[in-house]
């Protein structure tokens, strides 16, 4: 068992461990932070796997935007600060299937590898992935392009709900609007 | 085709063509007046027009025929069974038609005056004048078809048509409770009696590879077949003619108005019976098990009818049960086979009987009623409806020599040869249940008529309040009319060019043409006369008797315990009720009940379990976001198990 | 090194997320059960980016990057939704999204819909003692007025 590989089970307890705790806390807020603890350990994996750009990549993307975008959907649905009681559901079919998955997966891929050992690359570098992503996958690339541009548009469109709708719409809209403030100034 | 079967083909035509067109007038408006209803007046012209017509034909007819004769046009081909489109004429077909068209006529004019608005006329009534009198022109069209038809198939739509007349007709008096329900009661029982008439036709055409009666009569049918097809065709004859064990509709059937109960009596209904059998009397004549049940079937009638009109008080049900009776006496000739006596018999029966009901009628409207324990002392205030009253009763009683007598003692006589002598086809013992049946008939028929005639006409008055009085020209001209064939036309029975048309009724095969009677005459003057006059002079003395006793009280008094029995006609129609109506009914509930709930179950059962099948799967694919989700993950885990399993196994 | 480290660890972050994809109810838990999900994916192609050689070299890699930006893509829209759907119900349970009603793109339930808002609204707002300037029944009021 090589350096490597000590590393590996030490991040990789790491991500299971915050993981486990992701799922299972009764903390909104700490589950977002456990969230950061097992991403940025996967970063580490990355790192070791010798990915460099996907680790900077995780950390800056995931770690940085997304789960900040999760916090942020925390507040705004204002969540309670603490633990609170009913964020789960019964857990028995969700353990049988989560369990079933995982252990299901980790027992194919240990019947496929068993303990078979791999020399690792040399460090890649941004430059090499650069020219595969910008030489042999620069369709898709484009099309994940447009993607990003019609989520961009389709996240804005749904949390806007006064655009996108016909004119009719619109005034049916303003009328029953404007009968509950009538109601709303009477009372 | 010649001029005779010319005429004989346009005979039905007339009054179908009036009656069609009259069928399209519109009813008469409500309210308005009786001399400015247009419709009215076409209706009246038309249905009078159609009547008169006919009645020139027939005369035409009978004046032409000089010999049988017969004409056919191929009408269907149906693969080895011929259906013809022809008339089959003859001297008898020829007296019959004038019989039919001349008491159509007089029943069509007399409703002129009959059903008028008046004191006791609804506004109802007298508002469907128009279809009334198209349906008369059909009937009386149907009843000459079936007369001069030269087609069994010709001859049976006919006999529908007249059916679905009686129908419409009793039904036409809509204020009467019991109108609609005598009018379904004669339509289903006739029907009853038509299946058999059908299956006989049927089974007859089949056996000769064709419909016309010619064919028919000429062919050489198997003993089996004859006897089959002859009681079947018995069946349809007791339906129309009302001979027992389905006389029961034709005493209801006097809810009818009253002329169309003188039509269906007298012409057309119940004539028709009769005649059938004459026109087919070869066939009969071969099986003496069909002569011998239409012989006990005739007596049963005979005596039942009597015997029922004795104690009713509805004067119009006395009538109609007579009616029975004397139907019971052409059967009986027939039976003893005597066709010729029979017809006779039809045709005095249809003048004195339409007399008898027109002249009841012309007493219903001036009294109000039907009851005649409500009436009396009527000779005074209508001396001509009295006088012509009693020529009917007494040409119904066989009294010398109003036409009744003469026919009644052909019959009669027929009977005796056969109880006697051993004449004719049927066995002796018909002959005498006839003959004895007939005898007593006489004496119980003196009876009744004259009990009619002294409630009616005699003794005081019961209701003091009505002024009779004797009927307006347009209700008493058809009386009178009537009144001379009713007295007179039994003389026509001796020998003379009359008789000789009557008994050519057997053209097809005129070697068996009975014997029964002497070729020169229908009528022959024998000691044995007597009997039946002293017999009708007992019943007459009897009635006279218990009347001159207690002038006010009803001589059916004298009848005890066996008034009430008589009065239901032994109580036939619970009978009927009890083994038919009643299981029928039963039948239907539980096919109702059958088909609402296992039928009707099981297609709404499937359609409700389809509901809540799809209603319960709709409820699945509802199921709340995280159930669906789990649902999912759980299947890809099982494909995945799968997969990984059976690849790995593989 | 051992390859079957990282598979395991990523298979079972893989059933962590699943099961947090079916036992959580908040929103906002099952789109972070989804992210370990994605990252599971994730680890488990840069894995084998180093294991199995591949016709286009670092095609794991790049495909890791992909899928982070999927993940970037999802988490968008995802969040969007997930604010609509609390400033139309007031909750971000997953058990009580309304499957059983009619869509929201029809007239009668458009027009419904807004009303809902704001006769739920005041009671929320005016429970809720945290209420921020986002509220979404307070935004969908001046609008109505306006």
């Amino acid at each position: 068992m090589t350096g490597v590989d000590v590393l590996l089970v030490a991040l990789g307890a790491v991500a299971v461990g915050s993981a486990v705790l992701v799922v299972a806390t009764k903390h909104l807020v700490r589950a977002g932070l456990y969230l950061v603890v097992c991403l940025g350990a996967l970063a580490g994996m990355y790192l070791v796997l010798s990915a460099e750009l996907v680790a900077w990549v995780q950390v800056l993307i995931y770690v940085g935007a997304v789960v900040v975008l999760l916090l942020f959907a925390v507040m705004l649905t204002r969540a309670p600060i603490g633990a609170s009681d009913d964020l789960d559901r019964p857990g028995w079919p969700a353990a049988l299937i989560g369990g079933g998955v995982g252990l299901g997966l980790a027992a194919l891929l240990v019947d496929a590898y068993r303990w078979t050992k791999v020399e690792l690359p040399e460090a890649g570098t941004a430059e090499r992935i650069g020219e595969q992503v910008f030489g042999s996958w620069v369709l898709p690339f484009e099309v994940l392009s447009v993607l990003l541009l019609s989520a961009l548009v389709g996240a804005i469109v749904l949390s806007r709900p006064d655009i996108g709708r016909s004119p009719g719409r619109q005034s049916a809209v303003d009328g029953v609007d404007s009968d509950g403030a009538g109601r709303g100034r009477s009372r | 085709m010649s001029t005779t079967t010319l005429l004989g083909a346009l005979l039905p035509a007339v009054p179908l063509v009036a009656g069609l067109v009259g069928l399209l007038l519109p009813p008469s408006p409500r309210g308005a007046a009786t001399e400015q209803d247009t419709a009215r007046r076409v209706a009246i012209g038309l249905g009078v027009a159609g009547a008169a017509g006919a009645l020139a034909l027939a005369v035409a007819l009978l004046v032409s025929l000089d010999g049988p004769a017969e004409a056919s046009t191929t009408w269907i081909d149906l693969g080895g069974l011929t259906v013809t489109l022809g008339v089959r004429l003859d001297g008898s077909a020829a007296l019959v038609a004038v019989a039919v068209a001349a008491v159509a006529l007089a029943v069509q004019v007399y409703s002129t005056g009959y059903l008028k608005r008046g004191p006791h006329d609804d506004v109802d009534v007298d508002h469907r004048y128009p279809p009334y009198a198209a349906q008369i022109s059909l009937f009386t069209a149907a009843m000459l078809l079936v007369v001069v038809s030269g087609d069994l198939i010709l001859l049976l739509v006919g006999w529908e048509v007249m059916g679905l007349c009686s129908y419409l007709l009793i039904a036409h008096d809509r204020r009467l409770p019991e109108a609609p329900a005598a009018a379904m009661k004669a339509f289903l029982v006739t029907r009853v009696g038509d299946v058999g008439f059908l299956l006989g036709i049927a089974l007859l055409g089949v056996s000769a590879g064709s419909f016309r009666i010619a064919d028919v009569l000429a062919h050489d049918h198997s003993a089996g077949t004859l006897t089959a097809a002859c009681l079947l065709l018995l069946a349809g004859v007791a339906g129309k003619s009302a001979q027992f064990p389905l006389h029961t509709w034709l005493p209801d059937a006097m809810a009818g108005p009253t002329p169309i109960s003188a039509l269906i009596h007298a012409a057309t209904m119940v004539a028709a019976g009769v005649y059938a059998v004459t026109r087919l009397f070869p066939l009969f004549e071969a099986t003496p098990v069909a002569l011998a049940v239409l012989g006990v079937m005739a007596s049963v009638t005979l005596l039942l009818g009597a015997l029922a009109a004795t104690a009713q008080d509805d004067i119009k049900r006395v009538l109609a049960w007579s009616t029975v009776s004397q139907i019971g006496y052409m059967t009986g000739a027939l039976a003893v086979g005597s066709p010729p006596a029979a017809l006779f018999h039809l045709l005095t029966h249809a003048a004195f009987k339409a007399l008898l009901f027109l002249a009841a009628g012309a007493v219903i409207h001036a009294v109000g009623t039907t009851l005649m324990s409500r009436m009396g002392g009527l000779r005074h205030t209508m001396p001509v409806t009295f006088w012509c009253t009693l020529i009917g009763l007494g040409a119904l009683a066989g009294v010398p020599p109003l036409s009744g007598f003469w026919s009644k003692e052909g019959v009669l006589a027929a009977a005796e040869g056969a109880a006697l002598h051993g004449d004719g086809p049927a066995p002796a013992w018909v002959g005498w249940l006839v003959w004895l049946a007939a005898l007593v008939g006489v004496a119980v028929t003196a009876w009744y008529a004259t009990r009619l005639l002294l409630r009616t006409f005699f003794g005081a008055t019961r209701t003091p309040l009505a002024h009779p009085h004797d009927p307006p020209a347009v209700l008493r001209w058809p009386v009178l009319a009537l009144a001379v064939p009713a007295a007179l036309l039994g003389l026509a029975g001796f020998p003379g060019w009359f008789s000789t048309q009557l008994q050519r009724t057997l053209p097809a095969d005129p070697e068996a043409v009975s014997d029964l009677m002497p070729p020169d005459g229908l009528i022959h003057l024998t000691p044995t006369v007597l009997l039946p006059l002293a017999l009708l002079l007992v019943g007459a003395g009897l009635a006279w008797a218990g009347w001159r006793r207690d002038a006010a009280a009803d001589p059916a008094a004298a009848l005890g315990p066996l008034r009430p029995v008589f009065a239901r006609a032994f109580r036939l129609d619970d009978v009927q009720h009890t083994l038919v109506v009643r299981p029928t009914t039963a039948l239907g509930q539980a096919a109702r009940v059958a088909d609402e709930r296992v039928v009707d179950g099981a297609v709404l059962g499937t359609g409700r379990a389809a509901r809540a099948l799809g209603g319960g799967l709709g409820t699945l694919h509802r199921a709340a976001l995280p159930r669906a989700i789990a649902a999912v993950l759980a299947g890809a885990l099982l494909i995945g198990l799968a997969a990984a399993l059976i690849g790995g196994a593989a | 090194m051992r390859p079957v480290i990282p598979y395991v660890t990523a298979a079972l972050l893989f059933g962590l997320g699943v099961y947090g994809v079916l036992r959580r109810r908040n929103a906002v838990l099952v789109l972070m059960a989804v992210e370990l999900m994605l990252n599971a994916v994730n680890l488990i192609l840069v894995t084998a980016d180093t294991t199995a050689k591949a016709l286009l070299p670092h095609g794991g890699q790049v495909f890791a990057l992909f899928v982070i930006v999927l993940a970037a893509a999802e988490i968008g829209v995802g969040l969007a939704i997930v604010l609509q759907l609390y400033r139309m119900r007031a909750s971000v349970a997953v058990d009580e999204v309304p499957l059983a009603e009619r869509p929201a793109d029809e007239p009668v339930p458009v027009a419904v819909g807004p009303a809902g808002v704001t006769t739920d609204g005041p009671s929320g707002v005016a429970d809720g003692p945290a209420g921020g300037g986002a509220n979404p029944p307070e935004t969908g009021r001046p609008e109505g007025d306006r």
